[in-house]
């Protein structure tokens, strides 16, 4: 175990920042989100979540795949590079951890996504344990334990000093590279820290939640409840669930044109959008309910059913805490609980 | 630093497994255009130094893509056995579709593909009779099958195909059909449109209606050993399953192919998502009792 001070955090950043980008939570209009550092940025190691989930370090809201540029009688296509440099994330919660490792199911599975993978392979993760979960917080439910992130490195907050420990070969490496600002740190402090973590977790109102009932064999049963007819009701359509969420996925594919050339784009969808699935003669999911039940389906029932019983929740709340009309997976979930469908 | 993945095949040898990204396209060359109905033209691809962009199996598909207008995923209509080009049968019905067919011989276009899953020909359709069952460009997908079943006729019983479209200006392939499926042995085509015309001497009926006539008649059998494949506009294929049914036959002898919105083609984008199926790599192939068994959102 290392650590470092608080006050030589900005060091600390200066010196991962000598050897490639380094992404944290910065503080821009009162709001906190990972950004790339720039000397100086007003970085918040304090607020829990950030807004957005940091998974657009990974994958971004909006990246160009291709460029193509007519040439007489051919076209010509050019890939965007991948991603070829190191850096590091600082600062993300064991939940985003989480997070990266359902989209890892996603897009690291045959075929390879490989713009998602060299992010992948050329980003280390240094995750920051959470001094004080929120209310809306319920990782527990989905097993994950927000006292001990598990990435490249793990720290904890901890008073005045930044506890530091390196957990896989890339966590050895950055450590090895800012081992001039660590100094040997008493274990018995994080394990102290980590204790207390927990017993806030316990207390926390969502922490019993039970999933008894969704998993991948749950399909019929789910998808014809009556319940979806009511849950989905005050649902806007904004899409802010999907995109603050750390495990949504979809994407949509477009056009950029820059004038000379047109540049191929991905960029963050909803499934929570009316033309997410229009086609020319018509579009199977014609009602919000439907699109509603979708995104729940997908994370607590499809999800599980391809990926070993995995869900595609990682319970950060964001949608909790964002929903304009007061809608989240938690509701959901207990809706079908209490009603013991 | 990684700067292989520059060279031409944007191969990348320092990220062990990174090929060319599969959202990445080629570039194809339209060789040929085939007028077959008012809407539906035949385009025929190579790559731009001739050959094909890529091998298929049948009812595997491919996403088409004009830059700067949209891209649209086809059915790749020629069979795997065809070594010099490949060909997509595309009807006109909004921004992309109204846009290829204004492009002439000669001008290039994106590829990417090819994607999903295909009919099972060397297992399951093997040895056996099969019923083609298509309506109007319902015919793309199953032509690629029908031609591959030519071309290795030795492998496969009895062949009737039922095909169908509202008019007789309504039906592609037509030459194909006649100089090609009627004069082939085992081969049984029997066409119909949906209302009379001057100058056909055909039956005139809906497709669904048709084959049963064919079935009670005993000019199509349907054994044990009969697999059907059916593919066409969503209501014919619901009135063509209740047709099978009456006739006794099993779910799982019927294959057909299901069509939803799709953007990456590879599983991922989540758009073509039904319950725990993707149905661009899942599908677009699925044998009738597989259907069943999603929610019903297709
Ligand atoms: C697996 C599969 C195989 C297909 N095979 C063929 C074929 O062989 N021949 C053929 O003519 N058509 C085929 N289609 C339908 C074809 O993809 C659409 O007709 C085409 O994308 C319409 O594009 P558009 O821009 O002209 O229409 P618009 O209505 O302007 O398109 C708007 C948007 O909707 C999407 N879209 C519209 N209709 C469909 C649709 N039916 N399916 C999926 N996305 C759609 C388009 O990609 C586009 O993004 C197939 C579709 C799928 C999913
Ligand atoms: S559930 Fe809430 S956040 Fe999500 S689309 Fe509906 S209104 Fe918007
Ligand atoms: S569904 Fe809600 S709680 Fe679950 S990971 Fe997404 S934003 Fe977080
Ligand atoms: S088209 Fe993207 S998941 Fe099927």
């Amino acid at each position: 175990m290392l650590k470092i001070a608080k006050k030589d955090l900005a060091s600390l950043f200066a010196l991962i920042k000598e050897s490639g980008e380094l992404y944290l939570p910065v503080k821009v209009a009162e709001q906190t989100n990972f950004a790339a550092y720039e000397d100086g940025a007003e970085f918040d190691l304090d607020t829990l979540k950030s807004v957005k989930s940091p998974k657009d370090v990974f994958f971004p809201q909006s990246e160009t795949l291709y460029t193509c540029k007519n040439e007489g009688k051919t076209i010509k296509i050019t890939p965007e590079e991948l991603v070829d440099q190191p850096f590091v994330v600082f600062g993300m919660k064991a939940c985003d951890v989480g997070g990266i490792e359902v989209l890892d199911r996603v897009f690291l599975s045959d075929p390879v996504d490989s713009f998602y993978a060299a992010r992948r392979a050329h980003g280390t993760i240094v995750a920051l344990a959470c001094h004080e979960p929120e209310e809306s917080c319920f990782c527990k439910v989905f097993g994950i334990d927000a006292a001990e992130p598990v990435a490249d490195v793990a720290t904890w907050m901890i008073g005045d000093e930044l506890y530091w420990k390196a957990l896989t070969e890339k966590g050895e490496a950055l450590t090895e590279k800012v081992s001039s600002l660590l100094t040997d740190a008493d274990e018995q402090v994080v394990e102290n820290e980590k204790t207390a973590i927990r017993a806030i977790i316990e207390k926390l109102p969502y922490s019993d939640l039970s999933l008894e009932g969704w998993n991948g064999d749950a399909v019929a049963e789910k998808f014809d409840s009556k319940l979806w007819n009511e849950l989905y009701k005050p649902c806007l359509a904004c899409g802010t669930c999907t995109f603050v969420c750390p495990t949504c996925q979809c994407y949509d594919i477009k056009d950029y044109n820059t004038g000379s050339s047109v540049q191929r784009y991905r960029c963050w969808d909803s499934c929570m959008y009316s033309d997410f699935t229009m086609m020319a003669h018509g579009n199977n999911r014609t009602s919000q309910m439907q699109r509603f039940r979708q995104r729940f389906m997908h994370k607590l029932v499809y999800f599980p059913a391809n990926n070993d019983g995995t869900y595609s929740c990682v319970g950060c709340g964001r949608c909790v805490d964002k929903c304009p009309a007061s809608l989240n997976i938690v509701k959901v979930i207990k809706a079908f609980g209490e009603k013991g469908e | 630093m990684c700067t292989e993945h520059k060279n031409e095949n944007h191969e990348c040898t320092c990220h062990t497994g990174y090929t060319l990204d599969t959202l990445i396209p080629k570039v194809g060359i339209i060789t040929d255009i085939r007028e077959e109905t008012p809407d539906v033209k035949t385009f025929r691809v190579n790559a731009p130094e001739g050959g094909k962009l890529f091998e298929h199996l049948p009812g595997q598909c491919a996403m088409i893509c004009v830059p700067g207008v949209s891209e649209g995923m086809f059915s790749i209509t020629s069979s795997p056995t065809n070594k010099e080009y490949q060909e997509f049968s595309i009807k006109r019905c909004g921004m992309l579709t109204d846009h290829l067919h204004t492009l002439q011989v000669g001008d290039p276009i994106t590829v990417r593909g090819p994607y999903g899953n295909n009919f099972p020909v060397d297992t399951v359709l093997k040895g056996k009779d099969l019923v083609f069952v298509a309506g109007g460009i319902g015919l793309a997908p199953l032509r690629s099958v029908i031609n591959y079943v030519i071309d290795n006729r030795a492998d496969y019983g009895k062949v009737d195909i039922v095909y169908g479209s509202r008019s007789a200006d309504d039906l592609v392939q037509l030459k194909e059909i006649r100089e090609l499926w009627m004069k082939t042995e085992g081969v049984n085509v029997h066409l119909t449109i949906d209302r009379e015309q001057e100058g056909w001497t055909g039956n005139v009926g809906f497709v669904p209606t048709y084959l049963k006539e064919l079935g009670e008649s005993g000019q199509i059998e349907f054994g044990v050993n009969t697999i059907s494949l059916v593919c066409g506009p969503p209501i014919m294929i619901k009135f063509v399953l209740a047709a099978l049914k009456d006739m006794g036959v099993s779910k799982d002898k019927i294959y057909t192919t299901l069509e939803l919105r799709m953007k990456c083609g590879v599983g991922k984008c989540g758009r073509c998502n039904i319950g725990s199926k993707y149905v661009c790599k899942d599908g677009p192939v699925f044998r009738c009792d597989e259907v069943d068994e999603l929610p019903n959102e297709y």
